[in-house]
């Protein structure tokens, strides 16, 4: 028995992983090359000089609390799908969407500020920069937030359970990354301006 | 960039149906269809039609470089105002029709036309699966190419002309309307095409990656994949790291073009005036398009490589030489590739240390493609060749690789670049190693899987003809270009006859545009052969070649889930050929060892054992299943 098994192991077997999940997490890579690629283009374009300095707008604070926040909202509705608590689930689940949209609306006050200190998205590349990393990643956040709502009708057509997760844990995954993506770009701009 | 995840999110499984009986209608057969066979098909015939585009436009430019003082008012029905009354092509269409045929060729045919043609085709039939993992995504990746050319195609016919900034598009000359008339509109709409060319790359790219990982067959171990997948699988990789920087890189372009930012534009006056950009670096963008522009050229030439190994073996029925040191070779070509960009730069100001650090990175690129092209030759070495189309094609690469790889040392020296950058010796290079090479690669796999993709066979004799032209034909062309760029002759200039420099080349300038225009003349010969056996050609036989690979399993005209039974178990690598004491010269993937025991090696003979435990284990079950059903 023993032998065979490590014939088994031998052979390796295709992984048993969800192809969906795992196209997903190929999706990210590609989400993260996007972000890679301009953060190293700010940095180079940083050690070239002339470049403008200015206060990074205190309302990240929140938002990235918010986000945080909503990500751990988010845990606990999955956290209840397993156990098939579904009142539990909806609450987290829509909890963590009005949080998304609140992150949304706050990084839209963020380039109100922004405005207000004189930095436009047109003018000197440090600020640009700071608009397009912004920008972009709300774009992505849309994105999340149109998926949370997605798993959020399908918890009311009794479609997410214990026995049905995949969906949802694949939503899971994708607001994760993406609120530490937002994560690392505050951290960067705090580091890096 | 969120249709490629609502995609994942939506599209029904498709994994595992064992219902074979689709009856498709023509639409979603032939136009909407979810089967990668079909779609891979698809890929084929446009990049087939943007190559014949992309031929055309050079051979255009040929012509005003090889006869400068040629009369072109024949050319007025097709090219209208580009043509003065002097009957002279216009020089922002000579700029035009460069960058479009770079653009057209390195995308459209040699990165879909031939990536998507074959991952496609192939890596379900290879590895032993149904379909793609995701049969809409792959659908999807198709029609976001065809929309892609669709645009690009328009662009060639707007008032100003395409974009004309050269393939590479570099700012500021691509990012000010005001610096040449194709930087208005026609830039435009290749940012646009290139958009939806990347997103289908993307969704190609993450479907490739996961269908090999995930549905390979029993048996399938990545030590038994054929080479053609590692190769796939790693182009794949290549593209979906390096396509999102070209994404980035558009991004700030288009931000650059249309909002006014200053990310690549900083102190340019235009006729006495300062345009109001400032703090922004050329240098920028042109770090940012190498890093996907260098892994391109592995994304262009690797799916070329495997499908070169693979006819190679199969042709001089011998296994191919150093199987792992292929794949390793392979994986190192993606690793560097990453990490050479900057030698692209040289002499963009950029430091010259760094430029001393990326040569030595870049030449060590030459250490795996060494030991690739060892391993062709050695594989030929002493093997019984069979001269079919596909494998004089894949030779032909082979050649292409050597001759046009050797002068890539030259110019990977910082010091030496200094001579030849932007001269017709680069233009000799990546033609011989990346275009012709690639080129032949997908001419390579056409050949060898015709009879797999269409049930008929390609008339070998018409190929033969058609190997020969091209291959001296492309030597014709391409050789001559060494010597006038060793001796400065620059690239995409229109004019050169007024420089006491270069006015001496015009016997060899007229030269290379005759031979160019043969070479083209000889793919008339391929497109005969292509349509006609389509429809009239010789019925294959299930294995034409005596290839061990799983596609050769396969009914002749295989439906959607390729297998009409169970899907074949994989009990040996690919490349069983000639094995001593087997009493034919091949043995596919799919002859367990248990059946072969005079022709296993020592350690194989171990592995019987447990084959025959696993067999029988499995035998049971299903009679268990049976016996249950009935």
């Amino acid at each position: 028995m023993e032998e065979k098994f490590a014939y088994v192991e031998n052979a390796e077997q295709p992984i048993a992983m969800h192809p969906k999940k795992f196209a997903l997490w190929l999706f990210i890579v590609t989400v993260v090359m996007i972000f890679a690629s301009l953060t190293s283009a700010y940095i180079v374009r940083q050690s070239e000089g002339n470049w403008l300095e200015y206060d990074l707008p205190s309302i990240f604070w929140y938002t990235s609390g918010i986000i945080v926040l909503s990500s751990i909202t988010l845990h606990w509705a999955y956290a209840s799908a397993k156990k098939d608590d579904l009142a539990s689930l909806r609450t987290g689940m829509i909890i963590t969407s009005v949080l998304g949209s609140a992150f949304l609306i706050g990084q839209w006050y963020s380039w109100v500020a922004l405005v207000d200190q004189d930095v436009f998205f047109v003018g000197n590349p440090a600020g640009s920069f700071l608009y397009v990393f912004t920008g972009l990643h709300a774009l992505h956040l849309i994105s999340g937030v149109i998926f949370l709502i997605i798993v959020l009708i399908s918890t009311f057509r009794y479609q997410v359970h214990s026995k049905n997760l995949d969906t949802m844990e694949m939503c899971v995954t994708y607001w994760h990354f993406l609120g530490g993506l937002w994560l690392y770009l505050f951290m960067f701009l705090l580091l890096n301006h | 960039m969120a249709t490629a995840h609502t995609a994942t999110h939506s599209a029904s499984a498709h994994d595992h149906h064992d219902d074979h009986e689709h009856h498709d209608n023509f639409i979603t057969k032939y136009i909407f269809t979810t089967d990668h066979k079909m779609i891979g098909k698809q890929f084929l015939v446009t990049g087939i039609f943007w190559a014949i585009i992309g031929g055309l436009l050079s051979i255009i430019f040929r012509l005003q470089l090889g006869f400068p003082d040629m009369e072109l008012y024949w050319l007025k029905p097709i090219l209208g105002g580009w043509i003065d009354d002097a009957g002279k092509l216009d020089p922002n269409f000579y700029l035009a029709l460069v960058t479009m045929h770079g653009t057209i060729m390195v995308f459209f045919v040699l990165t879909a036309g031939l990536s998507g043609t074959f991952s496609n085709f192939l890596i379900p039939l290879q590895i032993g699966a149904r379909d793609m993992a995701s049969g809409f995504m792959n659908m999807l990746s198709y029609w976001f190419f065809f929309l892609s050319g669709v645009i690009m195609f328009i662009s060639l016919f707007i008032e100003t002309g395409p974009a004309s900034g050269g393939w590479v598009v570099y700012p500021p000359l691509s990012a000010l309307e005001q610096a040449m008339p194709g930087s208005g509109l026609g830039m435009t709409l290749w940012l646009v095409a290139m958009t939806f060319f990347i997103a289908s790359s993307l969704l190609g790219g993450i479907n490739y990656i996961t269908t090999v990982i995930n549905l390979r067959t029993k048996g399938m171990s990545f030590s038994r994949l054929p080479l053609t997948i590692w190769a796939f699988f790693l182009t794949a990789v290549i593209g979906l790291l390096s396509f999102p920087v070209l994404f980035s890189a558009a991004l700030l372009l288009v931000f650059d073009r249309s909002f006014g930012t200053s990310f690549y534009l900083s102190d340019i006056y235009i006729g006495g005036e300062a345009l109001p950009n400032t703090g922004g670096s050329p240098v920028l963008y042109q770090h940012l398009f190498w890093f996907l522009g260098h892994p391109e050229v592995y994304i262009v030439l690797l799916p070329a490589l495997g499908i070169t190994s693979e006819i190679i073996s199969v042709n001089s029925r011998k296994p191919i030489f150093g199987y792992k040191a292929m794949i390793i070779s392979m994986l190192g070509i993606t690793i560097l590739s990453f990490i050479v960009w900057a030698h692209h730069m040289f002499v963009s100001g950029m430091n010259p240390f760094l430029g001393s650090i990326f040569m030595f990175l870049t030449l060590i690129i030459a250490i795996p493609s060494a030991v690739k092209v060892f391993n062709y030759l050695t594989t030929l070495w002493r093997g019984n060749l069979i001269f079919t189309p596909g494998m004089l094609f894949s030779i032909g690469l082979v050649s292409f690789f050597i001759s046009g790889g050797l002068t890539g040392i030259f110019l990977g020296n910082s010091a030496i670049d200094i001579q030849l950058h932007d001269t017709y010796f680069v233009v000799a290079h990546f033609h011989l190693v990346m275009g012709s090479a690639s080129f032949f690669g997908l001419m390579a796999g056409v050949y060898h899987w015709f009879p797999k993709m269409f049930g008929r066979m390609m008339d070998p004799r018409l190929g033969y003809i058609h190997f020969w032209l091209t291959f001296i034909g492309v030597y014709m062309v391409f050789f001559p270009m060494h010597y006038i760029g060793i001796a400065g002759f620059p690239r995409r200039y229109y004019s050169w006859t007024n420089f006491e420099f270069s006015n001496m080349y015009t016997d060899l300038n007229m030269f290379v545009s005759v031979a160019a225009i043969i070479t083209f003349g000889a793919q008339l010969i391929f497109l005969f052969n292509f349509f006609y056996s389509m429809y009239r050609g010789r019925v294959a036989s299930l294995n034409p070649w005596r290839s061990n690979t799983l596609e050769w399993t396969t009914p002749l005209h295989p439906q959607h889930g390729n297998w009409p039974g169970e899907i074949p178990t994989v009990y040996r690598w690919p490349y069983d050929y000639s094995k001593p004491g087997a009493s034919e010269d091949f043995i596919p993937q799919t002859v367990p060892l248990s059946a072969t025991p005079e022709s296993n090696l020592p350690h194989e003979q171990e592995l019987v054992k447990l084959e025959k435990a696993i067999i029988a284990d499995e035998e049971e079950v299903l009679v268990a299943n049976e016996s249950k059903e009935s």
